[in-house]
């Protein structure tokens, strides 16, 4: 093993993020080059959209947000009109929530999510005002990890002191954090502490390795998720691996911070792509950071080893049912009777796995999961935490939040955690990842 | 170890949902894997099976009395009228009282968006007061955000073509506030929810319409608007505009995104839960390992290649449209297990002068057997456990004919119940 492996200590500074500890200077925030101009030019993909307006019909924020023209505008449209006459980005890229579930339907496979991708990029360095509340908002929403880190130095305070009213309604008020929603509470211990602590892997196998991309929520909000993630694959015989790492860069892509989200693609790339080396796959439990190691991080940016990332990332799920006789096992196992209102992120929509928790759960005895229904939950990361966007994000969600109350179930399941605050938010459900569900049957 | 089922279809589309319920009924366990959404949604959400005669080019009014004129390698002469009938079958029994046209084999007459009359076989229900075979005098009202049905125009379009009742056109505006693009989901959603315009003491959108329309009813017995009447409530809908204005309300079918596309699309979805089929969609199947039999198919999930086994597999990718056949300069291919495509030698010999010839092109596909198997250049099965349904399918040309959903739904309910009858 190299050591690269080593768990960090869960003190000191944070290699990932060293250039965007909170103490940076205010012109560190400015935006650099990231796009080569050529080699990022989307407009030859404007031109395979044959205008059939599907994608409009599928875009969550369009359906609720008349002020929102659309991803066939976002996209080719906009792309069309910069080759004619290099016009600026339309602002209302904005408020594309990065779902991505326009790509999911487009006949002619237009690139859709990477030219909204790019756009927003391009907008954040042309016209977004660096010095402007929404920039520096947004920029503190996308580095969650930064903030998180800082908390989870003293994570009681931080749970205390981010929900404390007052200090909520100045966020709002000043910052545009809308205050309906709650803060996520900070764990006692992340999971790298717990895995410092644990002694690292416990299963040694030159055979059968994978390398765990916990991202920022499983290691410091939800470690149980990362936990379950551990004894499941050791359950299998795997030596888990767990490499340096920043974060998957979603929120970033979300609110166009391209050069954030490079910087963390960077250290990511780097130990994922050594743990490859050594045989490792890579496996995820959120399905953004999948989604992002698989597609997005070739798509925006040019690295070495970026398309072998992409190329050995799986879903935990996805990848066991691959690689092991998931079924079978669970056929084998019993759980006490538990039933959940499952919501499929539209990031594991995009991966093709929508279906695969659900279908997964009908092998455990005890356990029945309900899909609830097709919708996005409205949340999509940092957008549903902008004060601007809470009542569009709150909309789209309604959908989810009936039929979760339909389904005789009392308890939510979803791989990802911001789905997962939007279903607490919206129904007050316990919610849990399908990863803990497999570690109760399992181990 | 691969995913495992008895039978795998590829594909999304009406060919692919509906074989894999036939295959599901015939006791297999079934996955279907479609690349991107459903296509439905772009359709008009008619069901053709013969629409225009063979020889004649004139509309049909029996499409049964068109079958025996087709070449012997259509999919229909292969596989025979029971076919056609054991799919519209399957079709009437998933859609019960949504469509109509079960009681007579005789093509209905409907009016489309442009104004001319299809003659189909199964229509959505909505469609059903609209029928060009009636004699009711007939406002058709267009709305000014949608541009792809000018109603005057589709009025006089129909008055030429001589349609037996008198019909006119208007067009106004859709209530409430709405962007100058709008989309069709959000003004049948707006139907849906009835909501109260914004401003106090204004009626809700069904009534305000309703308003709008009757002060330019002049004794017409029937309204025909545009395919966006609701979505999920649509039936509520029609009913309380029809109330309203003392006359029958029917949809005109419209270009994608159609609504009635929609609905039949999530009428598919709910038969395939119903059914127990696990669907996957997001991912191309690329490929295949296997000899003489499929032994699994290849799903690239970006950037990497997992593969999926079955007992049985049925493609269902469409056609040069679906890409379920690709050309390029070097010919025409089906690219997933290189099935053979007949084709002219010489590309020129692809198309012919005038535009409104018989395409060579619009044939392209797959031959098959009467049990839907691809046959190779010598006549031969390709693969033993391999059938192909719907546009992927060649020897007919869907768009001449009016034939596309009655080829998918004999082939795929052939397919389907083959499949499961093989495990
Ligand atoms: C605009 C439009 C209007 C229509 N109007 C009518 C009409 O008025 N009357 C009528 O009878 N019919 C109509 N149809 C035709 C009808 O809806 C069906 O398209 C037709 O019957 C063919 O169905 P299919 O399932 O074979 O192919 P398609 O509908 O083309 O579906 C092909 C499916 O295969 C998937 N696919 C392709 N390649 C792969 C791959 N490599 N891996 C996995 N999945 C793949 C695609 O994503 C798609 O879901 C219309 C179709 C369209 C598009
Ligand atoms: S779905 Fe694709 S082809 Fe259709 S309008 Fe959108 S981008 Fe264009
Ligand atoms: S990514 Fe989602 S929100 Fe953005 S345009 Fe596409 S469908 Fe709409």
């Amino acid at each position: 093993m190299s050591d690269a492996y080593q768990p960090d200590d869960g003190t000191g500074t944070d290699p990932a993020t060293a250039n965007t500890d909170p103490d940076v200077s205010a012109d560190e925030y400015d935006p650099v080059e990231v796009f080569p101009t050529e080699g990022m030019d989307l407009r030859p993909g404007a031109d395979s959209c044959y205008k059939c307006s599907t994608c409009d019909t599928e875009c969550p924020v369009a359906e609720v947000n008349d002020e929102f023209p659309g991803p066939k505008f976002q996209g080719p449209e906009q792309w069309r009109l910069k080759r004619n006459e290099d016009t600026d980005i339309d602002d209302s890229v904005m408020k594309c929530s990065n779902c991505m579930r326009c790509d999911n339907v487009c006949p002619s496979s237009v690139p859709l999510s990477q030219m909204h991708n790019t756009a927003r990029g391009l907008y954040v360095e042309e016209r977004m005002d660096t010095l402007s509340v929404e920039y520096v908002r947004n920029r503190i929403l996308s580095n969650y990890r930064t903030s998180a880190w800082l908390a989870s130095k003293l994570p009681r305070t931080a749970n205390v002191a981010m929900n404390f009213g007052p200090a909520r309604w100045l966020m709002e008020r000043t910052f545009g954090i809308t205050a309906e929603r709650e803060f996520p509470a900070f764990a006692t211990q992340t999971f790298r502490e717990w895995w410092t602590e644990r002694g690292g892997a416990r299963v040694p196998n030159h055979e059968k390795r994978v390398a765990y991309f916990h991202g920022c929520y499983s290691n410091y909000n939800t470690p149980e998720v990362g936990k379950a993630l551990v004894r499941v694959f050791e359950h299998f015989g795997y030596q888990v691996l767990v490499p340096e790492q920043g974060c998957s860069g979603t929120p970033m892509f979300a609110n166009g911070m391209l050069s954030d989200a490079k910087r963390h693609a960077e250290t990511n790339v780097e130990g994922l792509v050594e743990a490859i080396g050594d045989g490792a796959d890579v496996i995820a439990s959120c399905t953004s950071c999948s989604m992002a190691l698989r597609q997005e991080y070739p798509e925006l940016f040019d690295l070495h080893g970026i398309e072998e990332l992409a190329a050995h990332t799986y879903e935990a799920l996805e990848y066991l049912r691959i690689h092991e006789d998931l079924e079978g096992a669970l056929r084998e196992s019993e759980v006490d009777p538990q039933s959940f209102a499952y919501h499929a992120p539209c990031h594991a929509r995009n991966q093709g796995l929508a279906t695969q928790a659900v279908e997964l759960f009908d092998s455990i005895d005890g356990v029945t999961a309900t899909d609830v229904g097709d919708s996005c939950s409205g949340i999509s990361g940092t957008y549903g935490w902008k004060a601007e966007n809470y009542d569009v994000s709150m909309a789209i969600g309604e959908e989810m939040f009936e039929h979760m109350a339909d389904d005789e179930a009392e308890v939510g399941m979803t791989e990802c955690p911001t789905c997962a605050m939007q279903m607490n938010h919206g129904t007050g459900y316990e919610i849990r990842h399908p990863l803990q569900v497999l570690e109760a049957a399992l181990c | 170890m691969a995913i495992s089922d008895d039978v795998l279809v590829v594909g999304g589309g009406l060919a692919g949902m509906t074989a894999a319920v036939a295959a599901a009924r015939g006791g297999a366990r079934v996955r279907l894997l479609s690349h991107k959404a459903s296509t439905l949604r772009n359709a008009s959400g008619l069901i053709d099976v013969l629409g225009t005669d063979p020889e004649s080019g004139a509309p049909l009014a029996d499409p049964f009395d068109g079958l025996d004129a087709l070449p012997g390698e259509h999919p229909y002469r292969i596989l025979g009228e029971a076919a056609i009938r054991e799919g519209l079958d399957l079709f009437d029994d998933l859609l019960g009282d949504r469509y109509l046209g079960s009681h007579t084999d005789r093509n209905a007459l409907v009016p489309t968006h442009g104004g001319t009359v299809k003659p189909t076989a199964r229509y959505p229900e909505s469609t059903g007061s609209g029928l060009a075979s009636s004699r009711e005098r007939t406002l058709l009202v267009g709305f000014e955000t949608i541009t792809d049905f000018d109603a005057p125009l589709a009025a006089a379009h129909l008055e030429n073509a001589g349609v037996p009742f008198e019909v006119r056109g208007v067009t106004l505006p859709f209530p409430g506030e709405f962007r100058a693009d709008v989309r069709v989901t959000r003004m049948a959603h707006a139907l849906d929810e009835d909501r109260e315009a914004p401003v106090d003491g204004r009626p809700g959108t069904r009534a305000a319409l309703a308003e709008r329309v009757s002060e330019h009813l002049d004794g017409e017995e029937r309204v025909g608007l545009p395919a966006l009447l609701g979505d999920e409530r649509g039936e509520e809908v029609r009913e309380q505009l029809s109330t309203r204005l003392g006359t029958d309300v029917f949809e005109v079918p419209m270009g994608p995104p159609s609504l009635p596309g929609l609905r039949l699309e999530d009428a598919l979805e709910a038969a395939l839960h119903e059914e127990g089929v696990r669907v996957e969609s997001g991912n191309p199947v690329v490929g295949y390992e296997g000899d003489d039999r499929v032994e699994t198919v290849t799903v690239e999930r970006v950037h990497r290649e997992v593969p999926y086994e079955a007992e049985q597999v049925i493609l269902a990718t469409g056609g040069l449209v679906g890409k379920g056949i690709r050309s390029s300069r070097s010919g025409v291919c089906e690219p997933i297990f290189g099935c053979h495509v007949p084709q002219p030698e010489d590309r020129y010999d692809w198309f012919s002068e005038g535009v409104f010839d018989d395409q060579p092109f619009a044939r392209f596909g797959l031959r098959i057997d009467e049990g839907c198997r691809p046959l190779d250049g010598r006549g031969e099965t390709e693969f033993e456990n391999l059938r192909a349904v719907g546009a992927v399918c060649g020897g007919y040309d869907s768009a001449r004919e009016k034939s596309a959903s009655g080829v998918s739904l004999a082939t795929a309910a052939t397919a389907g119940r083959r499949a499961a009858e093989c495990l």
